[in-house]
């Protein structure tokens, strides 16, 4: 098959590196999704501990 | 610490991706045959090469974790077959596209290098179907890393087996039967496939300290509040 012009090529070259890029970005957004979930984690731990160390302070002689 | 060197390497990714890409649109010559379209050569080639290698890096940590059962090797081979699929699913794609420019077909079921990638492909899809099959998590760890090490073996046969069948239309890279490629478009190509590397090795490590992460935190949370949510519960991913 003979060598396309460079109009049409164009078209299919940009293609396929928007696919590499939108794998990459896909990848990219799930992982941020992932990390949010691990922050949010971390700040209800942050508060649970932080309510219980409260507990304990207000009362001192029941400790878990 | 899989966190450690993140930040440095995601830059020379970065600035190693961009130099490739640069120079295969300003710099590197058109390929005589097919003219515009082979520039997605610098992509697809770097693409599958490092798929492949990413399989096979899955094998040999499956095969550490059978001598050693520890869960880090299973999650090491987890991360690299998960980043390696995703990657191959970018090579079908883009091979495809490649293949309707230059051939005027999107697939050909007669060539022998885009049906054994497709099996390659398909066999590795099963991996997570499995992983979610088996509950207990050494029993799952342990039939997992059996398939890494046997599918890993598999990836660089299939590959030579292909490259020594006669082919009609898929190009060699690399090989001596069309000739060597000229010095840009060779040193273009290196550099292509660094990069795409370089960005495996990133994403790897930047799974590998999330999932890190994420373990250490359900550590804590079971530690310090006997929180019953934090028991891991049924998934593909490995739990550290």
């Amino acid at each position: 098959m003979p060598a396309l012009p460079l109009d049409e090529a164009g078209k299919y070259v940009a293609a396929a590196y928007l696919v590499f890029l939108a794998l990459l970005l896909i990848y990219v957004a799930i992982m941020s999704g992932r990390l949010s979930r691990l922050e949010r984690d971390l700040t209800e731990l942050n508060r649970e501990l932080t309510e219980r160390d409260e507990q304990r302070a207000r009362d001192p002689e029941h400790v878990a | 610490m899989h966190g450690k060197g993140l930040r440095t390497l995601a830059l020379l990714t970065a600035l190693t991706l961009t130099a490739a890409y640069a120079l295969v649109f300003f710099w590197t010559p058109n390929e005589a045959d097919q003219g515009f379209v082979q520039k997605i050569f610098y992509l697809h080639v770097p693409m599958a090469i490092v798929a492949l290698c990413g399989f096979v890096a899955g094998g040999v940590a499956g095969l550490m974790y059978l001598r050693t059962r520890d869960g880090k090797w299973d999650l090491r081979a987890y991360v690299a077959i998960h980043l390696s699929q995703i990657l191959a699913c970018g090579v079908l794609i883009t091979g495809a596209i490649w293949a309707k420019a230059s051939w005027g077909h999107w697939w050909l079921w007669d060539e022998p290098m885009l049906v054994s990638f497709l099996i390659v492909f398909l066999l590795y899809a099963t991996y997570q179907v499995l992983r979610f099959s088996i509950e207990d998590r050494e029993r799952q760890a342990r039939y997992a890393s059996v398939f890494a090490v046997v599918a890993g073996a598999f990836v660089p046969i299939n590959f030579a087996v292909v490259r020594m069948a006669q082919s009609y239309v898929h190009p060699r890279t690399l090989g001596t039967t069309t000739g060597g490629m000229p010095g840009e478009m060779m040193l273009t190509f290196l550099i292509a496939l660094v990069g795409m590397a370089l960005l495996f090795v990133t994403l790897w490590k930047y799974e590998m300290a999330s999932k890190s992460a994420g373990a250490q935190v359900r550590a804590l949370r079971l530690r310090l509040l006997g929180d019953d949510d934090a028991l891991p519960r049924r998934s593909a991913a490995p739990m550290l």
